[in-house]
């Protein structure tokens, strides 16, 4: 058994075990500003999930006005308060790196 | 108040606090402890307070180490540990007092004691992080030596505590200012923020910070 799995439980989300690796997901996060709070999305393909307990981390690949963006979120953090998922792709792969190399029509994933 | 209580380092993991920030922790599983003595400058010429922890067997105790047990009815245990503290500090604890992690609260700054993972006999590059010699260009049997060490025929000795070859760790290390996270009374675990020196099981004190600004 994971050392610590009884504290590391208090933080952990259920729901977590959805995210999948070639998935185009749409990451809610919340984003304080001073005061307010509001929800950015964040849309890309998961290209890696890697760690386990509350450390595990998973990144999303986007391109955005022409430049390749990926982001880092904590799987477990309060601050990603949905993670949708839009498109299941086919990949045979764990972590797909391979993505970053390519753009346009080349970088699609089939779908399930 | 001057809070003290044993533990044993259970390992690190990271938490998330109310704003979601990750926050890296060290799980220390402490008490219940024991005040078991109390050294007096009267009697001991010091002062300081004994707290014992970890219920063990009579079986495993030796009768000389009973003798304390019995004296004041408690139950043996593995462990017992002087910490010093001036008598006005040391006033708060009686003997027979039982502690428990309720003695600290959270976001308190805390010291954490503990004998630091052994590593062995170590040369100045891992034990002092010193760079070593060029790998190449003619580098002959030197490349992870400490270089020079001292002068000449004046002053004719190495200074003390010259970065030299020795021992590495399997030493008390105390790490200052921790911040205590989070305490779970029901498990008796604390949640400090960063690392704590020493292996996973191994004893650890912790006690109020002595030095806070």
């Amino acid at each position: 058994m994971r050392r610590l799995q009884h504290i590391e439980k208090d933080y952990t989300k259920e729901s977590a075990e959805r995210v999948r690796i070639g998935d185009t997901v749409r990451v809610h996060l919340r984003i304080r500003e001073g005061e307010k709070e509001r929800v950015q999305v964040f849309q890309g393909v998961i290209i890696r999930r890697r760690g386990g307990g509350v450390g595990e981390t998973f990144t999303v690949r986007k391109y955005s006005y022409g430049v390749g963006v990926e982001r880092i979120f904590p799987v477990h953090s309060p601050r990603v308060e949905n993670i949708e998922v839009v498109r299941s792709g086919r990949v045979r792969r764990a972590k797909l790196y391979y993505l970053r190399k390519l753009r346009g029509k080349a970088a699609r994933l089939k779908e399930v | 108040m001057s809070a003290v209580i044993l533990g044993k380092k259970k390992g690190t993991t990271q938490i998330f606090d109310e704003d979601g920030n990750r926050v890296p922790v060290t799980v220390i599983e402490a008490g219940p402890c024991v005040v078991t003595q109390k050294m007096t400058p009267a009697k001991h010429k010091y002062s300081a307070v004994q707290v014992g922890f970890e219920k063990i067997p009579a079986r495993k105790v030796n009768q000389p180490g009973m003798g304390l047990f019995k004296s004041l009815d408690l139950a043996p245990m593995r462990y017992l540990r002087e910490i010093r503290m001036s008598p006005e500090e040391a006033e708060a604890h009686k003997v027979g007092d039982e502690i428990t992690v309720s003695v600290f609260t959270a976001g308190e700054k805390i010291d954490v004691m503990a004998t630091s993972k052994g590593c062995g006999f170590q040369g100045v590059v891992k034990r002092y992080h010193q760079k070593g010699n060029t790998a190449t260009r003619g580098t002959h049997e030197v490349r992870r030596h400490p270089g020079s060490i001292g002068m000449c025929q004046f002053p004719g000795r190495i200074f003390k505590g010259t970065r030299l070859p020795g021992q590495m760790g399997n030493k008390r290390v105390t790490t200052q200012n921790l911040r205590l996270v989070k305490i779970d009374e029901e498990r008796n675990l604390l949640l400090v923020r960063g690392a704590v020196p020493g292996g996973i099981n191994s004893l650890v004190v912790v006690r109020t910070a002595i030095k806070t600004h």
